[in-house]
């Protein structure tokens, strides 16, 4: 994948200011196909991305407003209705667990858990990713040596080592999740963003608006941005599903979100050793994770090929 | 060459440098000692204790006595375990994490190539998506979700395989076949689509237009002129290829109760074993930044490109 090719902009977009994002006010000549318009025709016709954005629109729906309006609240114990199948009586769509629970609110509960934990952290990753990128591809020469040299050298590290370190030292809470998976995730993402800001600062279609009297905001906010907003969101929609599965294998050992907390790798880790007795508590949420992974990755690449026309 | 490996060499030995100071400092750090959640016990006893372990002297103290000895391969004691050191449970455990790892990752890269080529001659028809899709799959599917599916169907429903219980110094096949395969799956997926994303790039190049135009045989373009070129980013990827099976058996062996290095970091992580966790983590940076090292200089003198 040549990162560094995707900031082919439309050339003379500095010459008809239509900005994809706001196009504000009556634009004077005929308005010509953006960037973005390209791309989400394209990311229309591609129907795994479009079949995932509904599955993933329909799981992050469940995860917002199922575990409210769910008939059986996460935390009710139903002493006379342990560890029974998925059955529809009762609307035990899921079972129960070990303790009673019903498995649908808990699925819905941790599922809204990993969702967060993946955005969060990716917030985190990408905040601290641009920055760093983007200070070194634009101030270049010794500073972008050093800054790379960094990236380069916390690279070779394993950096989950340091996660479970920082949960075995200070105790899981969320919010350490999140800093702590957000805080090694950035690598990549300041990789990128160095390479565009490189990329870019050289083309001639800057130089063209530099040149028409275009301030340097201008040009920061018309040109350089939007052609380093495709990449950022083609990684970090990727990002999403590598941090889920962080959380899921820190919440497995046991270094996760801890109860009455849960999420899918913490339901996947209580299933596992409940399988014999049990095996819907495993089947169930793996599947459920299973399948928003496989949707976040497939919109994923379908981003990519979208915004990415240079790639394909 | 000689220069290259000292270049390559100033930067691993700060990186290894970097890695020790951050685990000691992180765990000097910690609210909470690993004596804490024992019985309160009285305070000069507290304090020979203490002594023993050496934890009353000043930090820097503490940080050169413990650097002094793990140049001599000391490791220090262990503070749960009382009886052992630090060094006696990684020469315990690290036997069975070796083993399994190496298994997996000459699994993985002995299928993963295989499918990767495959998929690659049989571009964009019915065999590769096959291969890609599961390769898809692999990626969306880790070994903490693969393992316990793969024991509930082939230990608990068909009683094919055991679902554990590897005995140290015993090692019986059937008790490593689950883990060594769940282990491999998703490093299996990744390797099969770069291979196949290379090989396609490499049956592009001219080189290759040039040896089929010569008259050679289709098998000797492939075997002889394409596959080296193509098997260069597997090369770059054997060391993210070792950190994710090292750090995937952590899983696995607490899936498949496998008495290796990965469990005990665990239980030591939960337990505030300080010495043993930076232990296995010192031990295992040094493994990863030493066959990184080894990958690169591999792909230095196959790649005759970057060859200087």
């Amino acid at each position: 994948m040549s990162v560094d090719a995707v900031g082919e902009a439309p050339p003379p977009q500095s010459v008809q200011p239509a900005a994809p994002p706001a196009p504000a006010g009556p634009a004077p000549a005929p308005r010509g196909r953006s960037l973005w318009d390209d791309a989400r025709r394209r990311l229309r016709r591609n129907p795994a991305a479009m079949i995932s954005l509904v599955v993933l629109g329909v799981l992050v729906a469940a995860a917002l407003f199922g575990p409210a309006h769910w008939v059986h609240p996460v935390d009710t114990l139903y002493r006379d209705r342990v560890a029974i199948p998925p059955t529809l009586e009762n609307a035990h769509w899921f079972g129960t667990d070990a303790q009673g629970r019903d498995l649908m609110a808990r699925v819905l509960f941790g599922l809204g858990v990993s969702l967060l934990v993946g955005l969060v952290a990716t917030a985190v990753a990408l905040a601290i990713g641009v920055l760093w990128g983007a200070v070194a591809g634009y101030a270049g020469g010794v500073t972008d040596m050093v800054m790379m040299r960094v990236v380069d050298v916390l690279y070779t590290i394993p950096f989950i080592f340091f996660v479970i370190l920082l949960m075995a030292t200070f105790g899981s809470n969320i919010v350490l999740i999140f800093v702590a998976i957000g805080a090694v995730e950035w690598l990549t993402m300041a990789r990128i963003v160095r390479g565009q800001a490189m990329a870019l600062k050289r083309k001639e279609f800057i130089e063209a608006a530099r040149a028409s009297g275009a301030s340097p905001l201008q040009i920061i906010t018309r040109h350089i941005a939007p052609n380093v907003v495709g990449p950022v969101i083609i990684y970090a929609t990727l990002n999403v599903p590598v941090v889920i599965l962080a959380e899921s294998f820190l919440s497995f050992l046991g270094l996760g979100v801890q109860e009455p907390l849960t999420s899918l790798g913490q339901l996947i880790a209580t299933g596992a050793r409940e399988m014999e007795r049990a095996p819907w508590l495993l089947v169930i949420p793996a599947l459920v994770m299973f399948a928003t992974l496989l949707c976040l990755n497939f919109l994923g690449d379908g981003l990519r090929d979208a915004l990415d026309p240079k790639d394909r | 060459m000689v220069e290259l490996v000292a270049r390559r060499l100033m930067v691993a030995v700060p990186t290894m440098l970097a890695v020790i100071l951050a685990a000691f400092f992180l765990m000097r750090a910690a609210p909470g000692g690993p004596f804490d959640a024992e019985r309160a016990l009285p305070p000069e006893i507290l304090l020979r204790v203490e002594q023993a372990y050496g934890l009353d002297l000043p930090v820097h103290q503490q940080l050169f006595a413990y650097l002094g000895d793990l140049v001599t391969g000391d490791f220090g004691p262990s503070l749960k375990y009382k009886d052992k050191s630090v060094a006696d449970i990684i020469a315990e455990g690290l036997p069975t994490s070796l083993l399994i790892g190496s298994a997996s990752i000459v699994l993985a890269l002995g299928v993963g190539v295989g499918l990767g080529v495959w998929a690659a001659l049989r571009q964009n028809r019915a065999q590769d998506y096959s291969v890609m899709g599961v390769a898809l799959i692999g990626v969306c599917v880790p070994p903490l979700v693969m393992g316990p599916l793969l024991q509930l169907l082939f230990g608990v429903q068909l009683h094919w395989l055991p679902t554990g219980g590897l005995q140290r110094d015993r090692y019986a096949i059937q008790h490593l076949i689950l883990p060594v395969v769940t282990l491999a799956l998703p490093q299996i997926a990744v390797i099969s689509r770069l291979m196949r994303a290379a090989m396609i790039d490499a049956l592009r190049s001219n080189a290759i237009r040039t040896a089929r135009a010569k008259g050679l045989p289709e098998a000797a373009v492939i075997v002889r002129h394409a596959l080296p070129v193509a098997l260069l980013p597997i090369v770059s990827y054997l060391g993210p290829a070792v950190a994710g099976v090292l750090t995937g058996s952590f899983v696995i062996e607490r899936v498949f109760q496998l008495p290796g290095l990965g469990s005990q970091f665990v239980v030591g992580a939960l337990q505030r074993d300080y010495t043993l966790v930076m232990g296995v983590v010192i031990l295992y940076a040094a493994l990863i930044i030493a066959l990184n090292l080894a990958a690169d200089l591999l792909y230095r003198v196959l790649d005759p490109r970057v060859r200087g």
